[in-house]
């Protein structure tokens, strides 16, 4: 486990790459997430032709 | 922030970006779109002369000597028409290698000797186990070396 | 059935909405499978050891990278020269994700040079061009932020779009055209690959992956693009589960 991890001295390098990579992937997916629910709710919120008077 | 403010902000974020961008491009143009210059563009003095400039090729087998305790190597850069010495005092990248390719900066001195300030190793495009590796070098023994690395100058 | 009718939002939103997840879920099981392949499978390499399992990433992100623009660019005619809606705005859901896989293929890039090269970074014309993409990614972003009316808004970046689309070229060509540190390609259309065969299987799969999660998340970027231009329309009103949001 240990000698997979050092990544033959590696590790420093082949790890920032895969974490980094994990980091933004997630920072994208919840960013969207955010984004869906805010437009959502703005949608629903919005007055439509059916719901005037 | 009114409305207008952020238009501007953004405007202005934009024309940074771009100037960036076009700063960038125009600094590549300049001096950097050629990388490194190759031994037999140095020798028909094609290489920037009074500046220093980059130099690849491949370290010639045999040609790497170290300095006991100290950094200080030299060693032939070749692209097996022409060579160039290297001097170069610094720690080596962990794929230089004779026989590999390599691009070391810096300046021509007036002895002929390349006094470089950088060494990069220049790997080649070529992914295998080191089992598979074995195995072509015992077949391409005598045939001299790949020239995978080194590019014709257009 | 007429295919011109999923140039309508309205037609297009519930079908993005069904689509999304089956690209979602075949991007992550083809992402464990490639990590699978690339850290179990794939034997250490000659020459880099294990560094170069970087590939595993930085090449399947560099594709996206160079192929997102791409395809934002069709979208970008299509939109100047048909003036639809829907073009303009999957060309826009396609640009934070470019941007995003231009910056991995950067970032490992770095990560991988340093061991390899000996530099995180150089300004050779691969890298130089690549960092220019990313700037370009910017450069769309700002732009349709900096313009109110979204159908302006639209036109202008489709306009910037497709002049960047000449880095595209510069970038693929560079390491043929001029002295680059960086390597040649390991894998093209036109030459047997370079690599063993489970090496360039794994990055392969990783390549699809990152395909699909493309697919996906722009897919979902479009539905909430949708919502938020044509919040107004009658037929959002109509959308089942949206007044859930509320809750």
């Amino acid at each position: 486990m240990m000698d997979f991890l050092a990544m033959g001295g590696y590790g420093f390098f082949v790890w920032g790459a895969y974490g980094v990579t994990a980091v933004v992937v997630i920072a994208e997916l919840s960013s969207l997430r955010a984004r869906r629910r805010a437009a959502a709710q703005l949608a629903a919120s919005m007055p439509h032709s059916e719901d005037l008077p | 922030m009114k409305a207008r403010h952020r238009r501007f902000a953004w405007i202005g974020a934009g024309v940074a970006v771009l100037g960036v961008a076009v700063a960038l491009v125009l600094n590549a143009f300049q001096s950097n779109l050629v990388f490194f210059f190759t031994p037999t563009q140095v020798a028909q003095k094609e290489a920037p002369q009074g500046r220093p400039f980059r130099i690849g090729g491949l370290v010639e087998e045999g040609s790497l000597k170290r300095t006991p305790n100290s950094v200080d190597v030299t060693f032939v850069v070749t692209d097996t028409a022409q060579r160039v010495p290297v001097v170069y005092s610094g720690l080596l990248p962990d794929l230089f290698k004779e026989g590999k390719g390599v691009v070391a900066q810096g300046s021509l001195g007036s002895d002929g000797k390349f006094r470089a300030t950088e060494v990069l190793a220049k790997h080649d495009e070529n992914y295998m186990p080191p089992e598979a590796a074995h195995a072509i070098d015992q077949a391409q023994k005598g045939q001299g070396v790949s020239l995978s690395t080194l590019k014709e100058s257009p | 059935m007429n295919v011109y009718q999923f140039s309508s939002p309205a037609t297009f939103y519930p079908f993005a909405g069904w689509l999304a997840p089956w690209f979602a879920w075949s991007a992550a099981l083809l992402a464990i499978a490639g990590l699978w392949i690339g850290f179990a499978v794939a034997p250490t390499d000659f020459q880099q050891g294990e560094a170069y399992r970087i590939i595993f990433i930085h090449v399947p992100t560099a594709w996206m990278s160079m192929f997102i623009y791409l395809v934002m660019g069709f979208w970008s005619v299509l939109a100047l020269a048909f003036n639809t809606r829907l073009s303009a705005m999957m060309a826009q859901s396609l640009v934070p994700t470019g941007a995003l896989m231009t910056f991995i293929a950067l970032w490992t890039g770095a990560l991988w040079g340093r061991p390899t090269w000996g530099t995180y970074w150089a300004w050779d014309a691969r890298m130089t061009s690549e960092l220019i993409l990313l700037f370009l990614y910017f450069g769309v972003m700002a732009l349709r932020n900096a313009i109110d009316d979204p159908r302006r808004a639209d036109r202008a970046c489709a306009v910037l779009t497709i002049v960047g689309a000449v880095n595209i070229p510069i970038i693929y060509f560079s390491v043929q055209w001029w002295n680059t540190l960086h390597q040649g390609a390991s894998v093209s259309l036109t030459a047997a690959p370079r690599m063993a065969s489970i090496m360039l299987i794994g990055m392969l799969v990783m390549a699809f992956a990152a395909w699909f999660y493309t697919i996906a998340v722009s897919l979902w970027r479009v539905q909430a693009i949708i919502l938020e231009r044509e919040r107004s329309a009658s037929w959002i009103s109509a959308l089942p589960g949206l007044a859930g949001a509320l809750r």
